[in-house]
């Protein structure tokens, strides 16, 4: 029987002043040695149920109204933690209980080094260590595989990229030895590579320190990775709790069924069936387009290199078609959209919509021209102004281009309009607040849709949604595309995603295109070292199909060359008739 | 850091001409004749034209501005109508006084205003929140030369326990070194006259603060509330730091770029605010030259003291920024 480190009792967590109720009657134990992820949605009261564990949501408003927090020590009685003070819960900690946040960009203090969070946290529980604390903190630097550790230890937060800052975050946890690490969504914001490094990490130190381990995540793809058990929590409750193989094997409650069914699966499937090539003329032709930022340096900031965010990318886009980017934070592709929207400035090349080279418009054409292309963004909470009705966001293009009369703004259409996006029919008159994600994505898409554009671009459209809402935003979007006959560039870091909606991908890294071709055909035979690297990143849809990779690590960013420095020209492979990929000199 | 400086010193200079620009139009189309200071109203035309003659007044305005500028290239900023002597000399002899007490006030905004800012940020709908409060919006509310002559009639007319105005007592025989009575005391040794001092500069210092405080209270008391809702305050928090030290380390230290800047755009309104203060309490500083200056139109005083000002200014607020690298290490001088 392994050792019982933590046990929740009939815990119950409220909020306001009406104590209303946001987790109920939970009860669950971690064991010595153990990964157990706990897996809901959002809003399922999975965050505040690991806040309570060490009594950090009562600094949030939140109170636990019952039940205990028990946390056993071997040889003792167990400590409840639901009845320690503050000053006893400090001694427990960091010392005993350690976490790990979601965000690393916002998690870490910025205006103190890393050396000095880390040391701080030594000093807090072990304050007759202060000689050896830096040494400590060195060597725990080390041990979650930072390079140059004695340098990390000088820097600053902001000197460092996310997956190193979480690298950071796990070291700062661990330094004190905990018996109990708890890791709060700690990949949601990390890129797909990085996430798969850091998972690792935390398996690997879990294994060495013998650490319990209560990983929550909303993600199916990260608890097959990770879990040895898992517990489902659905509105405060835990509905089903288990080893991690039999919960995916035979899920017993409807919900999780429902959670499984909806997680994206990748390269399991069955292959879409690719797309004919097409024959007709692209909608958009992109070639050669590069978009530079100027690098300024010295004392008199003098503009001394550039940035290449998008270096020599061409594509075609045809009516009816998916094209999908994929690449990670920094590799261009957001770039690369707004230049096609012209909010950023291309140096280089040209972009032909309908015949008319868009990077070249200026006045009353290139307005005419943006009716035919248009966009929906990632964050779709951030996206709608909430003083406005529905109705006034979507008559809002149509009266900018003067239309606001015309029947495209009548009452019939615009119901039509929003009964195809799958909103209910009494959606106009109300406003963005009383929407949810999924909601609200849609009605981003009916205002990018509004104008009947050849050409939609969707930068990241349900990276923030929950997994079940994903699959309904997609099926709006594709059956759009394929009614009306759009061009959709859809720009995504989610594997699971391209792999269900694109025709086409094009491969992004620093910059440039390293490989497009048909989606079975990158997904199926990866060409470029970085494709395979990307794909390989992708978390297992089973426990069962797991297996041991030591991710490699390497820069994404997009690269800075001197001004008048030109990076060398890019020199295509044929893979097979569609499918191409630049060639390499060495392995990123 | 030694080119950045001096790049913006340098930068200030166009400032200053702008300034004096103004003043000087300003001036010109003030109603009344400089010559009146200068001379009698009963003169006859032709001494009034000699006079104007003599000060180059009788120039057209633009070349009485650029013979300014070309003089005040070299250091020469005129001479005072009503004194007599060169500008610059009677502004630096009375502008220590002024620095003194401004940063004495400054002192007092911030030792007050901080702590109580962020005692109540840390701790919202408490005891210390509503004493901050009432504290820093009496402070912002009250009038300045009101508040002065309030104190000046409980301290010295009721308890007699500080003086009613004056920066020294008579026969006080300190000599100047710095011209900071305080720093002049300790550099001396003289205990009573640093005593002295201090009683004389502590009502002035107090009413010119307490708006400053004001400011710097409610400000405070925001950005610890904001920054104690950090991500990073939660990390420290489950790192089993105490309380107090992830409010005035964690929290406090980011909540104070935004306090920083606010003194650095306050201490304009502090050196404004000082006319009144030094008016009311017959501080022999750069303020109250000013308002004699203005209503005895002394021209060349009021451009000369106006520069003063600008340039303080700039200089506070280059301090600022120094101090903005200090403490956020995102910032860096380039």
């Amino acid at each position: 029987m392994p050792e019982q480190l933590l046990s929740l009792r009939n815990l119950t967590v409220a909020f306001g002043p009406s104590a209303k109720a946001v987790v109920h009657d939970l009860s669950l134990d971690l064991y010595r040695g153990e990964i157990l992820t706990l897996v809901g949605e959002s809003g399922s009261g999975k965050s505040v149920m690991v806040k309570a564990v060490m009594r950090l949501i009562d600094h949030q408003g939140g109170r636990i109204t019952g039940g205990q927090i028990l946390l056993h020590s071997p040889g003792k009685a167990p400590l409840d933690l639901v009845r320690q003070s503050e000053r006893q819960l400090r001694g427990v900690r960091g010392a005993r209980i350690a976490m790990i946040f979601q965000d690393p960009m916002t998690s870490l203090n910025p205006v103190m080094t890393v050396g000095a969070q880390l040391v701080e946290a030594i000093r807090q529980h072990r304050p007759h260590e202060e000689q050896t604390a830096k040494a400590r903190a060195v060597a725990m630097l080390e041990k979650v595989r930072m390079t140059d550790p004695m340098r990390r230890f000088d820097q600053f937060p902001h000197e460092l990229s996310g997956g190193m800052r979480q690298r950071v975050m796990i070291a700062m946890a661990l330094v004190c030895e905990p018996d109990i690490l708890i890791a709060d969504e700690p990949t949601t914001a990390l890129d797909v590579t990085v996430q798969a490094e850091i998972l690792h990490l935390i398996r690997s130190l879990q294994r060495q320190t013998g650490m319990g381990v209560l990983f929550i995540t909303h993600d199916m793809g990260v608890v097959a990775e990770i879990a040895d058990r898992v517990a489902v929590m659905l509105k405060g409750r835990i509905v089903e709790e288990g080893p991690a193989a039999r919960v995916f094997d035979q899920p017993a409650h409807e919900y999780t069924q429902r959670l499984l069914a909806a997680a994206p699966k990748f390269r399991e499937a069955d292959a879409r069936p690719g797309a004919a090539p097409p024959q007709a003329a692209p909608v958009l032709s992109v070639s050669h387009l590069s978009a530079r930022f100027p690098v300024r340096s010295g004392l008199l900031r003098r503009h001394t290199a550039n940035l290449h965010a998008v270096e020599d990318v061409s594509f075609d886009l045809h009516s009816g078609e998916t094209v999908a980017v994929i690449g990670e934070s920094g590799c261009g592709k957001s770039s690369l959209a707004k230049c096609l929207l012209r909010l950023v400035t291309a140096q280089e090349g040209r972009a032909l919509l309908g015949g008319k080279d868009i990077l070249s418009l200026s006045g009353p054409e290139l307005r005419l021209a943006r009716n035919d292309i248009q966009m929906v963004f990632q964050d779709p909470y951030a996206a709608l102004d909430p003083r406005m009705s529905v109705r006034q966001i979507l008559v809002e293009p149509l009266r900018i281009r003067g239309l606001h009369c015309s029947p495209e703004a009548s009452d019939g259409s615009l119901s039509a309009l929003i009964a195809r996006v799958g909103l209910p029919t009494d959606s106009l008159d109300r406003y963005p607040h009383q929407f949810s994600g999924g909601q609200r994505q849609r009605i981003c898409i009916a205002r990018a849709f509004v104008l009947r554009p050849k050409v939609l671009i969707a930068d990241e459209p349900v990276s923030a949604l929950d997994v079940a809402v994903q699959e309904q935003v997609l099926a709006v979007l594709e059956r759009l595309t394929k009614e009306e006959g759009m061009g959709l560039l859809f720009i995504s870091h989610d594997m699971a995603v391209v792999e269900r909606i694109a025709d086409r991908i094009l491969v992004m890294y620093r910059g440039g295109l390293v490989e497009q071709g048909p989606a079975a055909q990158v997904l199926a035979r990866p060409a470029h070292p970085y494709t395979r690297r990307l794909l390989e990143a992708v978390p297992v849809s089973h426990p069962g199909r797991r297996f041991a990779r030591a991710p490699a690590s390497g820069v994404t960013s997009a690269p800075v060359y001197p001004i008048g420095a030109s990076p060398p020209l890019p020199m295509w492979d044929k893979v097979s008739s569609e499918h191409r990929v630049r060639r390499w000199e060495d392995a990123p | 850091m030694f080119v950045y400086f001096s790049k913006r010193l340098l930068g200030a200079i166009p400032v200053l001409v702008v300034v004096a620009g103004i003043v000087f139009a300003l001036m010109q189309f003030a109603p009344g004749d400089a010559v009146s200071m200068l001379i009698s109203d009963e003169a006859s035309e032709a001494d009034k034209a000699r006079i104007r003659e003599a000060w180059g007044l009788h120039r057209p305005p633009v070349v009485q501005f650029l013979n300014f500028l070309a003089k005040a290239a070299q250091g020469d900023f005129g001479m005072s109508f009503r004194y007599r002597e060169p500008v610059m000399e009677i502004v630096l002899a009375r502008l220590p006084a002024t620095v003194e007490l401004a940063m004495a006030a400054t002192l007092v905004a911030v030792l007050v205003g901080i702590p109580l800012g962020v005692l109540a940020g840390a701790r919202p709908g408490s005891i210390w929140d509503s004493l901050a409060s009432t504290f820093s919006f009496a402070g912002i509310s009250m009038p300045n030369f009101w508040m002065g002559i309030l104190l000046i009639l409980l301290f010295a007319g009721h308890w007699h326990i500080l003086p009613s105005g004056g920066r020294e007592p008579w026969g006080l025989g300190l000599d100047r070194i710095t011209g900071f009575l305080l720093l002049d005391a300790l550099l001396q040794g003289r205990g009573d006259a640093f005593a002295a001092a201090l009683k004389h500069l502590a009502l002035p210092a107090i009413v010119l603060g307490t708006n400053m405080m004001g400011i710097i209270t409610q400000l405070t008391r925001a950005s610890v509330q904001e920054a104690l809702h950090e991500d990073f305050v939660m990390t420290a928090r489950a790192k089993g730091l105490s309380a107090a030290r992830v409010l005035w380390r964690h929290a406090f230290r980011n909540a104070l770029i935004g306090v920083v800047t606010i003194i650095g755009l306050e201490f304009g309104a502090l050196l404004s605010g000082a006319m009144i203060v030094e008016t009311v309490f017959a501080w022999p500083g750069i303020g109250s030259l000013l308002v004699q200056g203005i209503s005895s139109r002394d021209y060349p005083l009021i451009i000369g003291l106006v520069l003063v000002y600008t340039t303080i200014f700039i200089l506070v607020n280059l301090l600022i920024d120094l101090a903005y690298t200090i403490i956020d290490p995102r910032i860096r001088i380039r």
